[in-house]
């Protein structure tokens, strides 16, 4: 590696995570994504060129901003003949300039500018996909063939589903004011949300897809991260961080090198990330302390309790169990009830989690993993043909090779066993 | 004397190298510590976790537990080492050697140690009580 290859490196990994601050700060500034995005585009295009010469500035967020908002304004003014902005040469020599924005970033302004350009990703009529495709293109600045490949289409037709939402978000009024409290509230908790859809997006993925949609899960961590320097008080913002820290810290087990599934119980557990989990424990802790817990909380202490054995059959059922009736409590939905069902049939036995799970039919026939865990318990209870009948729902229902390609071999399992015996 | 070598970077950029990146370097920096440790002049190293898993204390009448680090910089410490030198040109020259094993961007700070208590220490993996509050 050279010094410029490293400045590279480290001017890109600068530009990217300035780039949420800049944009929203550009947002509120010209009050239209698509001149903030240009704004921003250009101030990243002057950086490369004047950082590798000048050194990077002293706060490279708020010289994007300011060298940003002045060639946005340039273009306005070369229209309207009036003089040129000073160079961004001298800008980053601007250190009174620098200051006072700075000044400015600082506080509430700030944060309210990046949970807005975020909340404004989670416009309610786009569905859940293009939320997040917005998303990763405005607020992480991935490219549309980068979020194309994570969705598996073609870049045309992600470019035109993207340009079609921006339109929307356009279209619609963006809340300029500083919220209330209330509203803040709510926002934060509707971009947390997203950000969820964001790493659920990663982590459904399997396999092949792994290589291309996996990043997302990356995404998603560096988003939460974010909201958390932003709301270092908010025990849900630590709970979401926590909870995709460690789900995503037992990544490295979950496939095996043909990219079938390994279960949970399988895996080696050597190979989980330890940084991550320590990261998640500790940010449990905090949020403990708050005395509030929430679903992102109570979800991320339920992963903790597995990433914290150090074998499957060490894995205190009894208290998942319990942190799922607090997730019921909460938030209670069939899915928390078929989840926790699962820690009910290690601690009581299938036949008690078959009960549990059987009044969830009806909200739950469209759902792979309903079919998937009824077939395991009917299978465990020896009643085959029944478990047969739920196996084949099941890859029916499946959205992805690998999570059908486990059900198959279930299914290889239970032929097996039936011609054995 | 003993000097403590402090590591400052941008938490962002440090926390966008991949895995494989990131085993480079540290394997790296284990050749500059393996080569101190034999000459029996290295204390306690120590890489933290980033700055949102951290709470402060306030101290004062009233103590106040703050979420978050004690200083809001722009480059983020992000660990240390404790290594033995013989004068301050000896300290720097590690730094230098850390640097260029590590040649990211950022900055050591280079501080002697007043008081220095190697204590008994050994790092042990995830061995954590459950919290309470939660699953009652």
């Amino acid at each position: 590696m050279t010094i410029a290859d490293i400045d590279a490196a480290w001017i890109d990994a600068a530009l990217t995570a300035a780039r949420p601050q800049a944009v929203a700060a550009l947002l509120r500034y010209f009050r239209d994504l698509d001149t903030a995005e240009e704004a921003f585009q250009e101030a990243c295009l002057r950086a490369l060129k004047a950082w590798p010469r000048n050194g990077p500035p002293r706060d490279p967020t708020a010289w994007l901003i300011l060298v940003g908002r002045n060639a946005a304004l340039d273009g306005v003014r070369k229209q309207s003949k009036s003089a040129p902005l000073p160079a961004e040469d001298l800008i980053s020599d601007l250190e009174d300039a620098e200051a006072a924005l700075v000044d400015r970033l600082d506080g509430e302004h700030y944060r309210d500018d990046v949970l807005r350009l975020l909340f404004i990703c989670c416009h309610p009529d786009l569905p859940a996909t293009q939320q997040v495709a917005v998303a990763l293109r405005i607020v992480s600045g991935l490219s549309v063939k980068q979020i194309a490949r994570a969705f598996l289409v073609s870049e045309s037709a992600m470019e035109q589903r993207i340009t079609r939402a921006k339109a929307r978000i356009g279209a619609a009024a963006v809340p300029f004011g500083a919220p209330g409290v209330e509203d803040r509230a709510e926002r934060l908790s509707t971009v947390a949300a997203m950000v969820y859809l964001v790493f659920n997006e990663g982590y459904s993925a399997g396999g092949k897809e792994l290589l291309t949609r996996g990043s997302l899960c990356g995404e998603a961590i560096r988003l939460a991260r974010l909201l958390l320097r932003l709301f270092p008080s908010e025990p849900e913002i630590m709970g979401l961080t926590a909870l995709l820290l460690l789900q995503h810290a037992r990544a490295p087990g979950r496939f095996d090198a043909d990219g079938a599934v390994v279960l949970l119980e399988d895996q080696d557990r050597g190979l989980w990330n330890a940084r991550m989990i320590a990261e998640g424990l500790a940010l449990i802790d905090k949020a403990v302390r708050h005395r509030r817990p929430g679903p992102y909380l109570v979800q991320a202490a339920i992963a903790a309790e597995h990433d914290r054995a150090a074998r499957a059959e060490d894995t205190n059922w009894a208290r998942i169990d319990l942190l799922y009736g607090d997730l019921e409590q909460l938030a209670p939905s069939p899915v928390v009830t078929l989840n926790r069902a699962v820690a009910v049939s290690k601690t009581a036995g299938p036949e008690r989690a078959l009960e549990m799970i059987e009044p969830l039919a009806p909200k739950l026939s469209g759902y792979f993993h309903f079919f998937g865990l009824k077939g395991g318990l009917l299978f465990q209870l020896g009643r085959r043909d029944e478990a047969r009948v739920a196996f084949d729902q099941a890859i029916a229902l499946a959205s992805t090779a690998a999570e059908a390609a486990h059900i198959r071999l279930h299914l290889d399992r239970l032929m097996n066993d039936g011609a054995g015996g | 004397m003993l000097y403590a070598i402090l590591c400052y970077n941008l938490e962002d950029a440090v926390s966008a190298w991949t895995a494989a990146e990131d085993a480079v370097v540290m394997a790296r920096l284990g050749v500059v510590e393996a080569g101190l440790a034999a000459a029996d002049r290295l204390g306690a190293v120590a890489r933290l976790l980033p700055t949102t898993s951290a709470v402060t204390l306030r101290k004062g009448r009233e103590q106040m537990v703050i979420d978050g680090p004690f200083a809001e910089t722009k480059e983020q410490l992000l660990g240390f080492y404790v290594v033995d030198c013989g004068n301050l040109e000896a300290a720097v020259d590690v730094a230098r050697d850390l640097a260029v094993a590590n040649p990211d961007r950022g900055a050591y700070e280079i501080r002697p140690l007043a008081v220095y208590r190697s204590g008994a220490l050994t790092p042990s993996r995830l061995k954590r009580t459950p919290v309470k509050g939660l699953g009652a």
